[in-house]
């Protein structure tokens, strides 16, 4: 990693650069191996081909598809969003990232990280999906945004709860049973958003969902942020 | 509490309008204290878990967990006494109703809480995030307790905004929810008390044991 790009010098950093030297060192790592991404890309596509073809054609209905478009979101991130600290762990780098910068922009550069992966896993995801179920949109804006602040309270809530899963025995499995209490209020107000974006019914609603899902993702970002400090040092 | 029970069943009379017979509505006298304790131990445990982040003291992590498994149990009975009536008053036992999926997630979260304390081995290490995971799932709860219902329209009979319910409550029924409410509460505490006992003599005798392991 190039320190002249990074413009580090040998003063302390100030937090907004730490956040986003830990931001590009996942970057980077990730796109040595492009593993995350990979993988996730392949269960998201898996999925909606399996369905796609045994239904044969399109889904006529909204509230299936809307559900089904957040549960590969849900697992996707599920897989995905576990490699930030996990492979800290594997790796034995934990300890020195401790040591480099304090908790708060550790978590910031690892959420933005997975936030960054999530939608980049949703940019691909969203368009296969609307063309295998043969959807159309009704509320294009609704729609979009709902996507985005789902996969980005999806970051959130899966970045600090890896970070306590990494922590413990049995990293993979505990990720799932732990995220889902805490991530299915979102999961409920993206559902509704999203049929309600596809099937263009009660299109005032809309709005109702879509604060919930900001409000949401505000509490456990500022949540996520106080708590990541216990979670980081013993 | 003997007398609530014994009451609940004899000196209500039945609430016209709740089912075919009425009879139906007797579960409030149960459902609802088992519901709001399920929260309240919740609340009680997130609060101890606080108090364990701040002073690293393990009597509060051992509270939080005392907490959390009475909140459990009121959280089992909420939830099917829910069910029991659910399917009295509108045919199924579960039909994914707001409130009904507040009341599952919160059991969810109370699972999750203890698959993750079996998840660590190390004690100091398992206290400090099984907090942390308390405060986290704790600031989801106003969300599925306030916004849900309120958002999606439920069947579910609600306490009005400013507890008209309460209000339109017959005199006996009330006086009898009342004492049941206060009775559960009574019941709560007193287990809590119990429990903490328990778990802090345990805990003195892992410490005393542990001095003297090398010599018995």
């Amino acid at each position: 990693m190039s320190l002249r790009r990074l413009n580090l010098g040998t003063k302390p950093l100030s937090w907004h650069r730490k956040c986003i030297a830990v931001l590009q060192k996942d970057l980077r790592l990730e796109f040595r191996t492009r593993y995350a991404f990979g993988a996730l890309i392949m269960f998201a596509v898996t999925t909606l081909v399996a369905i796609s073809f045994s239904l044969a054609g399109g889904m006529a209905d909204t509230d299936i598809a809307a559900a089904l478009l957040w549960i590969i979101f849900f697992f996707s991130a599920m897989t995905g969003v576990s490699r930030a600290f996990v492979q800290e762990e594997e790796t034995g780098t934990a300890i020195a990232l401790k040591m480099a910068a304090d908790p708060a922009p550790v978590f910031l550069g690892k959420f933005l990280f997975n936030a960054a992966l999530l939608i980049s896993i949703a940019v691909l995801v969203v368009p296969l999906y609307l063309v295998m179920f043969n959807l159309s949109v009704a509320i294009v804006g609704g729609f979009l945004l709902t996507v985005l602040l789902g996969v980005v309270g999806l970051a959130a809530a899966g970045t600090i709860l890896s970070a306590i899963a990494a922590q413990s025995a049995v990293k993979g499995s505990l990720l799932t049973v732990l995220s889902l209490p805490i991530v299915l209020p979102l999961l409920i107000g993206a559902t509704s958003a999203t049929r309600t974006a596809l099937s263009g019914s009660n299109p005032g609603s809309i709005m109702t969902y879509i604060s919930m899902l900001l409000f949401y993702n505000g509490s456990v970002i500022a949540a996520s942020l106080l708590l990541f400090e216990y979670v980081w040092h013993e | 509490m003997t007398a609530v029970i014994v009451a609940s069943f004899l000196y209500v009379p039945a609430i016209p309008g709740f089912g075919a017979t009425g009879e139906t509505a007797r579960i409030i006298i149960y459902h609802v204290p088992a519901a709001w304790l399920a929260v309240l131990a919740y609340l009680v445990a997130t609060i101890y878990s606080v108090a364990y982040l701040l002073s690293r003291d393990s009597g509060h992590d051992r509270r939080a967990v005392v907490n959390a498994e009475l909140g459990t149990v009121f959280c089992i009975l909420a939830t099917v006494t829910g069910a029991i009536w659910s399917r009295a008053a509108w045919g199924m036992y579960w039909n994914w109703d707001p409130r009904q999926t507040s009341i599952a997630v919160l059991l969810l979260i109370y699972a999750a809480y203890f698959v993750l304390r079996s998840a660590i081995s190390d004690v100091v290490r398992r206290a400090r995030l099984s907090a942390v995971y308390a405060i986290l799932a704790f600031v989801t709860v106003p969300f599925l307790v306030f916004v849900v219902p309120r958002t999606f329209p439920s069947l579910h009979p609600d306490l009005g905004a400013d507890g008209s319910r309460v209000s339109a409550m017959s005199p006996e029924v009330l006086v009898v929810f009342v004492a049941s409410l206060i009775c559960f509460t009574g019941l709560y505490l007193w287990l809590q008390n119990i429990q903490v006992r328990l778990h802090d003599l345990q805990a003195r005798r892992l410490l005393e044991r542990g001095n003297t392991s090398w010599g018995s």
